[in-house]
């Protein structure tokens, strides 16, 4: 069902919206292995995982807001009567291209990791899977991640102290895909009763587009990343320009003292440096992590991409050395 | 959406659910089901103007009309006669006609809920029931989403939740407003009385419902899935029976759909029916081998063919040609200069990638001095 979500609304090129759905599930096995059932991409799993979906816009009021909390109650207590797993385990996100780490993101994640430890956010990227294979990624955040943002403290000595580089931010978590024997048996069925032509996408040659569109993003998020840079370089430059101000400063007042002593005249009171030279702002180092992320997401992407290709285009060239 | 009254395109497949029929002449609904004599794909013109605003109208009459037997859309149990229930009611809403035979297509989502809800039954529950969601279209209806409808059944009522199922179906109008009540589905071999009380009940949330067993119990060593739509038969003016006729089931998916089902079904051949997700090149790895193997069965068949094991066929034989032809004959200057070109941007490509990665590990270095 995610895969009809994302296709009805996410026509991949112009815009997307986000859905949102929770996952309940009963209790996850120890390292992380969730279960997932049958291409419910709906992801009603086999005794471990149940979704229910809604759609959701990032920024909307807390109206809208609450009727969405109040449909997720009315769903899960609905779904409880059926006997379906009815407890949270995280929630899931279609994504464009693999743009998602963003703010928003992180919140989301947070607060429902915050509530419930173990759960996470599954990005399933539509445009990826239409080409040939599955493409659903599960993530928490790290510990230490998880550690700042309880502290609402963004700020770069935060950040430092807690080590955290863009690699640290999220966690993969493997997916494995159980499947019971009554749906084993039913895909039998499905497999003699729907022959569906096999379309091969996966082995299309003509998917530069795709890549095409991935290096824009890149490109837009490393223009950005340029800019935070250069924000941080003049912040650097004003603080150390600063510091020598104070020295300065500091220096003429002494001197300034001593030719005044030597003259038997009182001292000039010391002032208040801080009053006088204000530190200039830090900047938010947060963005700029994000923006390492994503471009680091975008990166594996490509290459993933362009590993596949690789691979295909010598297959082609096998099939024109077979011919002549 | 058309309004009854242009009966070409509106067959009797789609009365819409609230708005038109209200513009459909008063006719009185036509009680005989016209038996689908019109020929297959075309939906049925001029001939039966008068009964495909009749279906529109019925369903109508049959929401408007004061129900005779047991109302109230909460929690109703009847006892199931022994004997097909007598419709006072004009029926339920007619199947009208429809060329061939109406034509159900399923996603796997929905079999994959069923089997699932079944495994999730209450103790002594034999079976379970639900509601279908879908769309209709002309000549088809497509199924695409379902829920499950907590009910109890005994050996002389049956109690459903009817409750239970509008309030699921409002808040699945609110996630996807396009989806309409399509009938309902039941798991186990056979169509029992019960079922026909349950299928009047739903007769009056959707014009014409289907209904849809799939066979969890495993008769016959097969799943069997089956659809239903419910006819009148009897004598007219005397007790009128119900007869539930056979639909024909298709699968329908949606591309995407149709990726995660192919892995999906690769739990059928692994141990444990567990599988992980694998990585590129893998999956190419995983596709080349299977064109492989299609090629080899097609090259088994050409050699038997040659030896005079098996009669050759002119239709495959086309297809075989088709296929070799498929490889383009470029000349192979040409597509050494595509060929490399093409993975000289590729490695550039990946070249950059990982530039741009190390510049930001760089950059994270430098910041955090």
């Amino acid at each position: 069902m995610t895969s009809r979500k994302a296709r009805t609304s996410a026509s991949g090129h112009s815009r997307f919206s986000f859905f949102l759905s929770v996952w309940k599930d009963g209790v996850p096995q120890g390292r992380h292995r969730l279960r997932r059932r049958f291409f419910q991409l709906h992801h009603r799993p086999g005794g471990e995982r149940q979704k229910q979906r809604r759609v959701r816009r990032f920024g909307r009021e807390t109206s809208a807001d609450r009727w969405l909390v109040q449909y997720q109650m009315e769903m899960m207590r609905s779904l409880r009567h059926v006997n379906i797993d009815h407890l949270h385990v995280g929630w899931y996100q279609s994504t464009y291209y693999g743009s998602f780490v963003t703010r928003a993101l992180l919140d989301s994640q947070f607060s429902y990791q915050h509530a419930i430890e173990e759960s996470v956010v599954l990005i399933y990227d539509p445009i990826k899977t239409a080409q040939g294979s599955l493409s659903l990624k599960a993530y928490r955040l790290t510990p230490k991640l998880m550690e700042v943002c309880k502290e609402k403290d963004f700020s770069p000595e935060a950040l430092k102290k807690g080590n955290i580089t863009f690699e640290h931010m999220f966690e993969e978590v493997p997916i494995v895909i159980k499947n019971s024997h009554l749906i084993n048996v039913l895909m039998w069925e499905l497999e003699k009763k729907s022959a569906v032509a096999d379309k091969h996408e996966l082995l299309s040659l003509a998917s530069s587009n795709h890549l095409g569109k991935n290096l824009q993003l890149l490109m837009d998020r490393v223009d950005e990343m340029s800019q935070d840079i250069v924000k941080y370089n003049t912040y650097m430059r004003n603080t150390s320009k600063q510091q020598q101000q104070k020295h300065q400063y500091q220096q003429r007042r002494q001197q300034e003292n001593m030719q005044r002593q030597s003259r038997g005249e009182p001292p000039l009171p010391e002032e208040d440096l801080s009053k006088l030279f204000k530190p200039p702002q830090p900047p938010a180092r947060m963005d700029s992590l994000l923006i390492a992320g994503q471009i680091n997401t975008y990166c594996q992407n490509i290459k993933e991409f362009t590993a596949q290709n690789l691979g295909k285009l010598f297959m082609a060239q096998a099939l024109q050395e077979y011919n002549n | 959406m058309a309004t009854p009254a242009a009966p070409a395109s509106a067959s009797a497949a789609t009365p819409a659910p609230a708005a038109a029929p209200a513009a459909a002449p008063p006719s009185v609904p036509v009680p005989s089901p016209t038996p689908a004599s019109a020929p297959a794909p075309s939906p049925a013109p001029a001939p039966v103007p008068a009964p495909t605003p009749a279906p529109a109208s019925s369903s109508d009459a049959a929401a408007a009309a004061a129900t005779t037997t047991a109302p109230g859309p909460t929690s109703a149990s009847a006892p199931a006669p022994a004997q097909t229930p007598a419709q006072s009611l004009p029926g339920p809403a007619l199947p009208g006609p429809f060329p061939g035979g109406r034509v159900v297509r399923l996603h796997p989502v929905i079999l994959a809920s069923i089997v699932d809800s079944y495994e999730r039954r209450n103790e002594g529950a034999a079976r379970v029931i639900g509601t279908l969601l879908g769309t209709v279209d002309k000549h088809s209806v497509e199924v695409t989403n379902c829920f499950s409808v907590p009910h109890n059944e005994s050996e002389d009522e049956v109690a459903v939740d009817m409750e239970f199922a509008k309030n699921m179906y409002e808040l699945h109008k609110k996630v996807s407003p396009n989806e309409l009540i399509l009938g309902w589905y039941a798991t186990g071999h056979d169509i029992t009385e019960h079922s026909v009380l349950i299928h009047e009940y739903y007769s009056r949330e959707a014009p014409n419902p289907i209904h849809l067993t799939v066979d969890t119990s495993l008769q016959n060593g097969r799943m069997s899935i089956k659809a239903y739509v419910s006819t009148l038969m009897g004598v007219p003016g005397r007790t009128m029976g119900v007869m539930f006729t056979p639909l024909t089931v298709k699968y329908a998916y949606y591309d995407t759909e149709r990726i995660g089902v192919d892995l999906i079904m690769k739990t059928c051949f692994s141990p444990n029916r567990v599988i992980g997700l694998s990585s590129d090149l893998q999956q190419v790895g995983g596709a080349s081998a299977r064109i492989q193997d299609a090629l080899s069965t097609v090259l088994q068949y050409a050699e038997d063919v040659l030896s005079g094991k098996v009669s050759a066929d002119n239709t495959v034989g086309r297809f075989l040609m088709s296929l070799v032809n498929q490889v383009p004959k470029i000349v192979p200057d040409d597509f050494e200069t595509m060929l490399n070109s093409n993975i000289n941007d590729l490695l550039m490509v990946t070249y950059l990638a990982n530039l741009t990665q190390s510049q930001i590990a760089l950059n994270e270095k430098l910041v955090n001095l």
